[in-house]
């Protein structure tokens, strides 16, 4: 096929040293030339590199995303749209994703987390869904360095700023520390929003002559290239990038939810997409891909606010809070009305066509003219090779040395208690707005946060996390637990998980070992995903993760959702009464490979993290939910990282009162070290407690499900004590003591200079 | 009982007065800014959010929106005004609060839920409280420090103009740990924190719902 453009005077030529910029190979350009006829014109050699970047175009990871089970009856909307969507029941339906801005926010944290925030919203509104929460993953290195400190300061207040304008809740999400992130931290931002089933549009653009109008922010210079900078390493160089990073308006953005919301009800429109990576280029030309049907736009017409732009700067720019809408022939005036309602600016740049084609005009002159289908379905593939590193094998390998005798495990909860991974991340989410849209029930700082369903009895519990380290050291195994992990924090609230969404965080995917990496975990979350029978709706591949100092951990993250029939029923992580029965739901089996623990004494991250019998994990869900639906369970959470200790002294200090507890895990340590039983991590444990009458009943319901269920002790202990027992060994801390300690790391670190010294003895 | 919430390009916890207002059997409906028509609302709520982006200050550009000329009359006629939040730094720019908020003295945002004490149950928002009575309600905000000058402080005091007060921790540094006050008439009242995310015990706490519920009469009509 032959098609037809025309440079722009002024215009570059194309030189091979000009397509390199670009970031396309030559094979890339070959295909570029074969499906032109000819040499693209600079705009169109702009188009193709962004919609080709890795960013867009996944060019790596799509066969290996293919694998991922994406059907189930609770399914409204698998991956391919801007966000997934699950039915929740009633009518009701709950649209999410994930997404990262790791890039960005490693020049410029607070535009850059702000931003990604703004994005992920949009991704929610424009399935026709209310935003109704948000929660972020973030990664960053250790917090003794300040450029540490000053990222992740920066990040938690463009977060913040964000979504606290805009108004909707920030409930939950995790943040971990570790050397592996000091020259990219990880950005990852979740948004969850609530629709009626039949409010749900897609972002498919139909019906040639249908006008296609840009809402929103003016379009200027800021963020060209974005997504190609998401596509390749930091670097030195990369601070020169600062100019990409957006600049976010959460006020525009809150006028634009209203706006967007009201277009999808009102009937006057066909399709609406945010113009996120790669703007208007890659929101064109999806709309139309997703439709079959061909585009044509004005430039010209885009509305701008700087001086003498480009068609190739107003088709690339990532200015923010933009929307692309598809509305009905003769609707113009409508849509209109409504944007100047809500105070927004609005312009028709171009119409739907028939023929199949992506064309780009500036006035009268036709600079880009493209297959639609070449540009957006036809994007190269790639299947790298994919080798495990001897290296991190042998690291697995390495057996875990057996405790040092004598070891004072008190001391040793106190540090673990302390470490920014472990510590309350109240410094975090005390900057975020929890509870605006009174939806909160449970807020964050638990295992997943509950939100209720207004006009329903509902509830949905949310989350997202991933341990980056048991990835790294195992993929497969790592890529399993990251799912069940989710699971379990969901369940423990009492609601059952419906579905994921995933950003999955990598290195350079050209290198074997990463892309060994990235195969294995998806690997582990598929099987994972089939067990739970929580299909995967969507999510972001996140490459090129990569500073001179080398590759992140690889980190999938995993949000999920899940829901409560009866949002009454959610249960707290938190210990709530004196003398309620203390339960161990799931068998403790010391792993302490990978742990926390592990790296606490020797100073190292090595041995085979846990492993996850998914069977087992199942029937655990399965039994959380069950004892909730009958309300059996005064708490519930999840042992993570630093083990059933670390678990006690979190339901412990969570408790408004200081009640204490008295624990005696002999039993169900079966003869493992006391280390290993207090401070494994093993992937399947659940602390719970219980109203004495209870017990019972919560024993025979995880006798049914196949179980293991262990009475451990009571709620309360004098002096408002935390007292552990394993064999011979003890643990006995005030919980004020503990509560202070985890509640201060963070803070100390961030706000104060220098630190508590704790006694180093472990 | 009608109440009327305002909505500012960038309120968001309009959604949420309109609730609880609703929740407490009053008649509730919206009002633009654009608009100076109250549509014969019995109360007024400015609620939280932030209006205009509050790019420039909090407050600072929707004291000059239309409505809040009806607002300002509705107060003058003595007839009750409350503002939430953001609601409250857009009377204090309006001058029909005395006093500021300033930055958070930590600098940063903070939501958390606090303990308020009831110290004037002379505003009909708090006509339904008892004096020393303490309540539980989240706050949220980044510019929540109130502040004036002493003389300003003290005939606050001297007039039973504080209405609730920050104990067991003030979260943003206020002065003399204000969270609320009221005007001359007692008719207008503004706080930082929010009782309309304290309207039901599902969500925590319900000790917010009361002061949409306000007595007829102390609503004049």
């Amino acid at each position: 096929m032959t098609t037809t453009a025309h440079p722009r005077p002024g215009d570059p030529p194309i030189t091979p040293e000009l397509v390199r910029q670009h970031g396309l190979t030559p094979a890339e350009f070959d295909r570029v030339r074969s499906i032109l006829g000819r040499a693209p014109t600079f705009v169109e050699l702009g188009i193709f590199s962004a919609l080709w970047s890795e960013h867009c175009a996944y060019k790596h990871s799509r066969p290996v995303l293919k694998a991922f089970p994406t059907q189930g009856p609770q399914v409204l909307q698998g991956p391919g749209e801007n966000a997934g969507v699950l039915r929740i029941g009633d009518g009701w339906a709950v649209a999410f994703k994930m997404e990262s801005h790791n890039h960005p926010s490693a020049v410029e944290p607070y535009q850059g987390a702000a931003t990604g925030v703004g994005g992920i919203l949009r991704d929610i509104f424009t399935m026709g869904a209310r935003p109704v929460a948000v929660l972020d993953s973030l990664r960053f290195g250790p917090l003794e360095s300040d450029r540490q400190r000053y990222l992740m300061k920066g990040v938690v207040r463009g977060v913040g700023d964000y979504g606290n304008c805009v108004g909707v809740p920030n409930v939950g999400g995790d943040v971990a520390f570790e050397s592996a992130y000091e020259g990219n931290p990880l950005v990852n931002a979740m948004c969850v929003g609530l629709l009626r089933e039949d409010e749900l549009i897609r972002a498919k653009a139909a019906g040639p002559g249908n006008p296609i109008i840009a809402v929103g922010s003016r379009t200027g210079r800021d963020g060209i290239h974005g997504a190609s900078f998401a596509s390749e390493e930091l670097s030195a160089r990369s601070e020169a990038r600062r100019p990409q990073v957006q600049v976010g308006d959460p006020f525009t953005e809150k006028l634009l939810v209203e706006a967007s919301l009201e277009l999808i009800r009102s009937g006057h429109i066909v399709a609406i997409q945010d113009m996120g990576a790669a703007g208007l280029t890659s929101s064109s030309a999806e709309m139309a891909a997703r439709g079959g049907v061909g585009v044509e736009i004005d430039a010209a017409l885009v509305p701008v606010r700087e001086t003498a732009m480009t068609p190739y700067e107003i088709l690339l720019s990532e200015s923010q809070e933009r929307m692309l809408v598809v509305a009905h022939r003769g609707r113009e005036r409508e849509v209109e009305a409504i944007c100047r309602k809500w105070e927004l600016g609005s312009a028709v740049i171009g119409h739907v066509t028939d023929d199949g084609m992506y064309r780009v005009r500036w006035g009268d002159l036709v600079v880009a003219e493209i297959p639609g289908r070449d540009l957006v379905d036809h994007a190269p593939v790639y299947h790298p090779e994919a080798r495990e590193s001897g290296e991190i094998a042998a690291r697995r390998a390495r057996a875990v040395p057996p405790p040092p005798a004598g070891q004072d495990l008190g001391q040793v909860l106190d540090r673990l208690l302390d470490l920014p991974t472990i510590a309350s991340k109240r410094w975090v989410y005390e900057q975020y707005d929890s509870s605006v849209q009174t939806n909160t029930v449970l807020g964050p700082g638990g295992d997943a946060a509950v939100l209720r369903v207004r006009g329903s009895s509902r509830g949905i519990a949310v989350t997202s996390g991933g341990s980056g380290r048991y990835v790294w050291l195992d993929p497969y195994e790592g890529g399993k637990a990251v799912v069940a992990e989710a699971a379990r924090n969901v369940a423990a609230t009492g609601a059952r998980p419906l579905g994921i969404t995933d950003c999955l965080n990598f290195g350079n995917p050209e290198k074997p070992e990463v892309f060994y990496q990235f195969r294995e975990a998806c690997r582990g979350i598929s099987d994972a995903c089939r067990a739970l029978d929580t299909p995967v709706t969507g999510g972001n591949v996140s490459f090129y993760n990569e500073s001179p100092a080398g590759a992140v951990l690889p980190t999938p993250v995993i949000g999920m959702v899940g829901v409560l029939d009866d949002v009454a029923a959610r249960v707290g992580a938190a210990f709530r009464s004196r003398g309620d029965a203390i339960l161990c739901l799931g068998r403790p089996a010391g792993s302490l490979g990978a742990s926390q623990y592990l790296s606490l004494v020797t100073g190292e991250v090595f041995g085979a993290p846990p492993r996850v019998d998914l069977a087992a994990a199942r029937a655990l869900v399965d039994c959380l939910v069950a004892c909730a639906a009958e309300r059996l369970l005064v708490s519930a959470h999840d042992v993570a990282e630093g083990g059933l200790a670390v678990a006690l002294a979190e339901c412990t200090a969570l408790s408004p009162d200081l009640l204490g507890a008295e624990v005696d895990l002999t039993a169900i340590a079966g003869g493992l070290d006391a280390a290993a039983a207090l401070f494994g991590e093993d992937q399947g444990v659940v602390v719970a407690s219980c109203r004495p009458e209870h017990a019972a009943r919560v024993a025979d319901t995880a006798r049914r499900l196949d179980v293991p269920c262990a009475a451990v002790g009571r709620v309360g202990a004098p002096e408002g004590d935390l007292r552990v027992k394993v064999g011979e060994a003890r643990i006995a801390r005030p919980v004020a003591q503990l509560r202070r300690i985890y509640e201060d790391a963070l803070p100390r670190r961030l706000d104060g200079a220098g630190g508590m010294q704790l006694a180093r003895s472990a | 009982m009608k109440i009327a919430v305002v909505r500012f390009p960038g309120s968001n916890c309009d959604a949420d007065a309109f609730a609880a207002a609703e929740a407490a059997g009053a008649e509730a409906s919206y009002v633009w800014h654009r608009s100076t028509d109250l549509g014969g609302a019995d109360v007024v709520v400015l609620p939280g959010g932030f209006c205009y982006g509050d790019y420039l200050r909090p407050g600072a550009i929707a004291r000059f929106s239309p409505v809040m000329r009806a607002v300002a009359a509705h107060a003058a006629a003595g007839r009750p005004v409350l503002g939430i939040c953001n609601g409250f730094q857009v009377l204090c720019e309006a001058q029909l609060l005395p006093g500021a908020l300033a930055r958070n003295g930590g600098l940063s945002f903070v939501c958390r839920t606090v303990t308020l004490r009831v110290e004037s149950d002379a505003t009909p928002f708090t006509a339904r409280y008892r004096v020393g009575q303490e309540l539980r309600m989240p706050v949220a905000h980044g510019d929540g420090r109130y502040v004036a000058d002493e003389p300003t402080l003290d005939r606050l005091e001297r007039e039973d103009r504080v209405v609730v007060r920050y104990v067991n921790g003030n979260p943003n540094g206020a002065m003399r740990d204000i969270a609320g006050i009221t005007n001359e008439g007692r008719n207008v009242v503004g706080l930082m924190p929010h009782p309309e995310r304290a309207a039901e015990s599902l969500l925590g706490s319900s000790d917010g719902a009361a002061m949409f519920a306000l007595a007829a009469v102390a609503a004049g009509v």
